[in-house]
């Protein structure tokens, strides 16, 4: 086979093999998502980060605005802090609110920010004031359970 | 019998093991200093491309179809009674990507492309090529050995690339076009759940790690083999069943290293 043609037949070779990949990459992963924009970092304080994992998702009216990049523990007031990279095209006001929300009924947990209304935006490092904490299954079911069981002794006095 | 004749051939089995793997050794380290010839020489790696890359995408590629549509088909089923059938793109996806694609790929090109390498170095051998090579001051781990080597490590990514890729289209073209299920659902949760770097990436890090084993498998199983025709049909053998159990035994090794932690 003539030298040319052995070298254009490999050059197709990685050439389907490159597309293939670029397949993987783009269609099958994330890449298109992949926000090359810088982040500033946002710090939020809850009791309880439920089943909140690193590289969640940071939603605000549903649209992902970052993502978490750190949870760690604060052995001062055993609050956990969770760092957020937020997209630098958006600012949120001082009194946004976050909150750990589940995607579904029982999928993935993210955060969810309420934008406030005030006119001083966060800048980077500071911390949203007001976080709600994950609902943990658990704590429900044992108010529930709590509540049916305090009912009976409340009926004979509502009659 | 002497009792202690199973415990001497235990021993005399173990030294010979420790020695082989010990020549084995060296000859991979070998090979990877001699690699220059094949960046040097460019053109002799183009050939062994062609022989091993471009000869081989046939039937990676008719493997990865027929696997994505029996993964399409069994995932269907599988999904259904729960109501997730619309995930079925991000089981194929992941599946094929992390495992499924990096490991028969890999599999395949032993059978195929290790077979191949390894009964063409056996005959040079056994026609007393490399022997000649050496007279004439030309050493054949360069000439021969390194670009063979370099042309599997470059191909078996490109081509566990393919077969992943050949896999989710006909896992499309089932579970879409035939079964009936939303094309939106099947590329964005695929799009949502699939991850560049932990998924792909690692799939593409565990296809370079068994190009470089099986590769060098097939080379030094070639190179040390006797020099006859039944010594050749031995080695093709051989490298066929140690490529395939050191490829399955480096995927459990890498698998537990890459995706264990989440």
């Amino acid at each position: 086979m003539g030298r040319r043609q052995t070298e254009t037949l490999v050059g197709t070779f990685v050439l389907l093999g490159m597309l293939a990949i670029l397949f993987l990459a783009l269609k099958a992963a994330n890449l298109a998502s992949f926000s090359f924009e810088s982040h500033y970092p946002l710090l939020a304080r809850f009791d309880n980060v439920g089943g909140l994992k690193v590289h969640a998702p940071v939603k605000s009216a549903g649209v992902t605005v970052g993502k978490v990049s750190s949870i760690a523990f604060d052995g001062s007031d055993y609050r956990a802090v969770v760092t957020m990279q937020i997209d630098d095209r958006f600012r949120f006001p001082a009194d946004s609110d976050a909150k750990i929300l589940t995607a579904g009924l029982l999928g993935d947990q993210y955060i969810g920010l309420d934008a406030g209304s005030d006119d001083r935006k966060l800048n980077a490092g500071e911390t949203i004031a007001m976080a709600q904490s994950a609902i943990v299954l658990e704590n429900l079911i044992g108010a529930l359970v709590n509540s049916k069981a305090a009912e009976p002794a409340a009926r004979p006095g509502a009659k | 019998m002497n009792p202690l004749v199973p415990v001497q051939r235990l021993g005399t089995s173990t030294l010979d093991i420790l020695q082989e793997l010990g020549h084995a050794s060296r000859f991979f380290a070998d090979l990877i200093a001699h690699s220059g010839t094949a960046f040097r020489r460019f053109g002799l790696t183009v050939v062994q491309l062609h022989a091993i890359g471009n000869r081989s995408i046939l039937i990676i590629a008719a493997s990865g179809a027929t696997v994505g549509l029996v993964l399409a088909l069994q995932g269907y089923i599988t999904l259904s009674p729960y109501g997730q059938a619309d995930s079925l793109g991000v089981l194929v996806a992941l599946a094929l990507v992390r495992e499924l694609g990096p490991v028969l790929t890999a599999l395949l090109y032993a059978g195929r492309a290790g077979t191949s390498l390894t009964a063409e170095i056996g005959l040079m051998k056994a026609g007393e090529q490399l022997s000649a090579m050496e007279m004439m001051a030309v050493d054949p781990r360069s000439r021969v050995l390194a670009p063979r080597f370099l042309a599997g490590v470059i191909s078996v990514p490109l081509l566990g690339a393919i077969f992943s890729a050949v896999g989710i289209l006909a896992a499309y073209v089932v579970g879409v076009l035939m079964i009936g299920l939303d094309p939106g659902q099947f590329w964005s949760q695929m799009e949502a759940r699939v991850d560049v770097l932990r998924d792909v990436g690692n799939g593409i890090v565990k296809t370079f790690a068994f190009g470089i084993a099986s590769t060098f498998i097939a080379l030094y199983i070639g190179y040390e083999s006797e020099a006859t025709p039944e010594g050749v049909a031995r080695a093709t053998t051989k490298t066929v069943v140690v490529s395939s159990l050191v490829v399955l035994v480096l995927d459990f090794i890498l698998t537990a290293l890459m995706f264990s932690a989440p």
